[in-house]
């Protein structure tokens, strides 16, 4: 039988249970979506000098540089593709590549 | 109560489709399904019925078109043939593998080249394996009433449905017909209404997502599912309609079968002529019998393959080439399905009316007679043949 809730749904589900031509019938689902695990390289911060300017955030193609009240936060490293480009338009040089593990 | 008429196959369906009243039609002109737009869109232009006709520039965009308008929730349909069909390829597998119930009017017509633009079945062949349920008819009543059931099939199974006919033979050759009231039409394809449509505003949906290698498979495997599941279906609308025309289909019709010796597996009008030699050699004592395969895809492969066991020598005919040095289509499926039964009939192959070339009642006389020395000797000769082609080497 077929599940309709995306979080049911998962690369243990049989050919039974996934969706009829993997429609989705809720919203925002991409969010369940492990993407991270693509990454090759990994941003990290360096928090001392980080001044908050917040150019990264617009520029991460995967919306995966959370702010909370005009700061960022922790990178959201489920979804972070590791694509380099926070790194590369940081003004102060805060953002750094490393080989992920 | 039925109505009698005389009408050509494009008019049948554009009169079927006024009856129906879909939501949407896209379509792009292409000889010789031009008619059924031209036709249909007349109905529009007189206020007749309510349809948004999109004028596309192409049959690829044509496809695009029914694809978003089926996602919305619409009933939508298209008519096409040959090369525009071959330019819709990439949107009939993505209709299709969306599981969208549209339905498309294929007049079949040889493709390029050189150009040509008569009959053949190369077109709607070359799409066999979209994943679109295939319904070919023989006469102009068979096309009228294929394209209602079609509705009924691809509704309830959510697959997409061509229903073919042969062009200008009964595309545009008149002959009488007998049409369902509006209201019976009406009634049998009912409202459509799909559970989840884009349309839908209290509950979103997502239509063709992004499929990755841990999800595709099983995703498609579904999707071959509902082409098996569709065989009951399929039998289901015919049963119905036949309650409300008199008229019985199935996936196949057997003709003269019961005490033959040798027969002919054929699809589309040429059956028709066929059933004329198949008379003709009756007449004369022959045991000679006929299939005409009503429905390729889903391909009814293990009833089929018991009708031809009745016999000891089968020719499957095919009016498309595929080029694959071991038979057309309709060879390789046919073939394919006897290889399980112990006591399988000899199976060889006819290429035919490529480009419109015309077979008659002697070639099928002929074909006939091939089929008794096979029936004879034991001795199947060669399987991959033509007819109708001239040859040097038989001169």
């Amino acid at each position: 039988m077929s599940l309709k809730k995306a979080s049911l749904i998962n690369a243990n589900s049989t050919w039974q249970e996934v969706t009829l031509a993997g429609e989705i019938y809720e919203p925002s689902t991409s969010l369940l979506f492990n993407t991270g695990e693509w990454r090759v390289n990994k941003p990290i911060t360096d928090w001392n000098k980080c001044t908050q300017c917040l150019l990264c955030v617009p520029y991460c193609p995967d919306s995966s540089i959370p702010v909370k009240d005009g700061k960022r936060l922790e990178f959201d490293y489920f979804h972070c593709k590791g694509c380099g480009i926070c790194a590369a338009v940081c003004p102060v040089n805060a953002i750094t590549m490393i080989k992920e593990d | 109560m039925a109505k009698k008429d005389k009408m050509s196959g494009n008019e049948a369906v554009a009169n079927a489709m006024r009856q129906i009243e879909p939501d949407v039609m896209a379509a792009f002109p292409i000889t010789p399904s031009t008619e059924i737009p031209q036709y249909f869109s007349k109905f529009i232009a007189d206020g007749i019925v309510g349809t948004e006709f999109v004028a596309v520039e192409s049959e690829h965009s044509a496809m695009s078109a029914c694809m978003g308008a089926s996602a919305a929730g619409a009933r939508a349909v298209t008519a096409t043939s040959s090369a525009g069909l071959a330019y819709m390829f990439e949107m009939l597998y993505v209709v299709a593998s969306s599981s969208l119930p549209v339905v498309m009017a294929v007049v079949n017509r040889a493709l390029s080249a050189p150009i040509n633009i008569n009959n053949d079945h190369s077109d709607s062949m070359g799409a066999r394996d979209t994943g679109w349920i295939q319904i070919y008819a023989e006469t102009n009543q068979e096309v009228y009433d294929n394209y209602i059931q079609a509705f009924y099939i691809a509704e309830a199974c959510r697959l997409p449905v061509m229903v073919c006919q042969d062009g200008f033979i009964t595309s545009h050759g008149v002959s009488n017909i007998e049409l369902l009231e509006d209201s019976e039409v009406k009634d049998f394809v009912g409202e459509y209404m799909p559970d989840e449509y884009l349309l839908k505003s209290e509950n979103p949906l997502a239509v063709g997502p992004f499929g990755v290698s841990s999800y595709y498979m099983e995703i498609k495997r579904k999707q071959a599912q509902a082409m098996k599941d569709s065989m009951p279906v399929i039998e289901e609308a015919a049963e119905k309609y036949a309650a409300l025309s008199g008229r019985k289909y199935s996936f196949f019709e057997e003709y003269k079968m019961d005490d033959a010796e040798v027969a002919l597996l054929i699809i589309g009008s040429s059956a028709g002529t066929a059933k004329a030699s198949v008379d003709l050699l009756r007449s004369e004592g022959k045991k000679v019998g006929l299939i005409k395969l009503r429905v390729f895809r889903p391909f009814p492969r293990e009833s089929l393959a018991k009708a031809m066991c009745k016999v000891k020598a089968v020719a499957i005919m095919d009016k498309a080439e595929s080029f694959s040095n071991s038979g057309g289509p309709m060879f390789s499926e046919a073939r394919n399905s006897l290889y399980d039964l112990p006591n399988k009939p000899y199976a060889i192959n006819y290429i035919y009316g490529l480009g419109g070339r015309d077979i008659t009642v002697e070639h099928f006389c002929e074909i006939y007679k091939d089929l008794f020395v096979i029936y004879d000797s034991n001795d199947p000769g060669d399987v991959y043949r033509y007819m109708g082609v001239r040859d040097s080497r038989f001169k």
